[in-house]
């Protein structure tokens, strides 16, 4: 038998991907585009949307992960469609690669740590406030 | 922008992240390990590729278009943490830590390199 070269997903699966992409990308684009910052200011916009992102990924993970069956039109819907789309890693590293060009390494810095730090922090108070809520083992 | 520069995002985007739902799966699907090889693939093609498009001077709403839209929903922060809290959660401390410094590093190396040779085609 021929190696599957792509994987065979559900008609419902992408539709879920590009209807949650889609509105995660309007969404993002919108915001950053109302609260854009200069080349040499602290990224706002995408820090903002990348740490709130990241949390509700984790209350979705969570929830469905841990509540069987999963959906296959509402998990990859809000998951990989909505939180994936809605936060964004290259523009992150674009404003990081524009601080350093123009020498503001510890914002540079900062920018790329607070990230960093606060997104971890958010997929962790996340996922423990949906496990709580549903009174599971921690 | 105009209605049609926002209709060109909505459909950009999904195509994004279809493109990143697929990859995911490609990768992963040949994988060993801990290591969370799709998403890590993914953002760094996509900081490439973000990067070659700002060294061919892509401005203005093309940039919008092919930058913020596309490429910026073909990469993805919160599954790469997500990924990584899962990993702590599992014991696996090095190979979060790995994640995080790896993607950083050569996150900001692809944005270099793409735009290199940008501006030199």
């Amino acid at each position: 038998m021929p190696t599957r070269v792509v994987p065979d997903f559900h008609r419902h699966e992408v539709w879920a991907i590009f209807l949650g992409g889609a509105a995660g990308g309007l969404l993002r684009v919108w915001l950053s585009r109302s609260f854009a910052s200069g080349a040499t200011d602290w990224p706002w916009a995408i820090f903002v949307i990348n740490v709130s992102g990241a949390f509700t990924l984790a209350c979705i993970a969570t929830w469905f992960r841990e509540r069987p069956p999963e959906s296959r039109f509402h998990h990859p819907l809000w998951t990989a469609g909505f939180c994936g789309t809605y936060t964004t890693f290259s523009t992150m590293q674009l404003e990081i690669f524009v601080l350093l060009q123009h020498d503001r390494y510890a914002l540079a810095a900062g920018y790329a740590l607070a990230s960093i730090l606060a997104g971890y922090l958010a997929i962790r108070l996340g996922t423990q406030l949906v496990r709580s809520e549903r009174g599971d083992e921690q | 922008m105009s209605v049609w520069v926002w209709i060109g995002v909505a459909l950009l985007s999904g195509i994004g992240a279809l493109a990143r739902f697929l990859l995911v799966a490609l990768v992963s699907a040949r994988a060993a390990g801990t290591f969370p090889l799709g998403t890590f693939v993914v953002n760094i093609t996509g900081a490439l590729l973000l990067g070659l498009v700002t060294g061919l001077a892509v401005e203005g709403e093309a940039l919008v278009l092919i930058g913020t839209a596309t490429l910026g929903s073909y990469t993805t922060f919160s599954t790469w943490m997500l990924e990584t809290e899962r990993l702590t959660e599992d014991g696996e401390l090095p190979v979060a830590a790995f994640n995080i410094l790896l993607s950083l590093f050569v996150g900001v190396g692809a944005i270099a390199l793409g735009r290199a040779i940008g501006m030199h085609i």
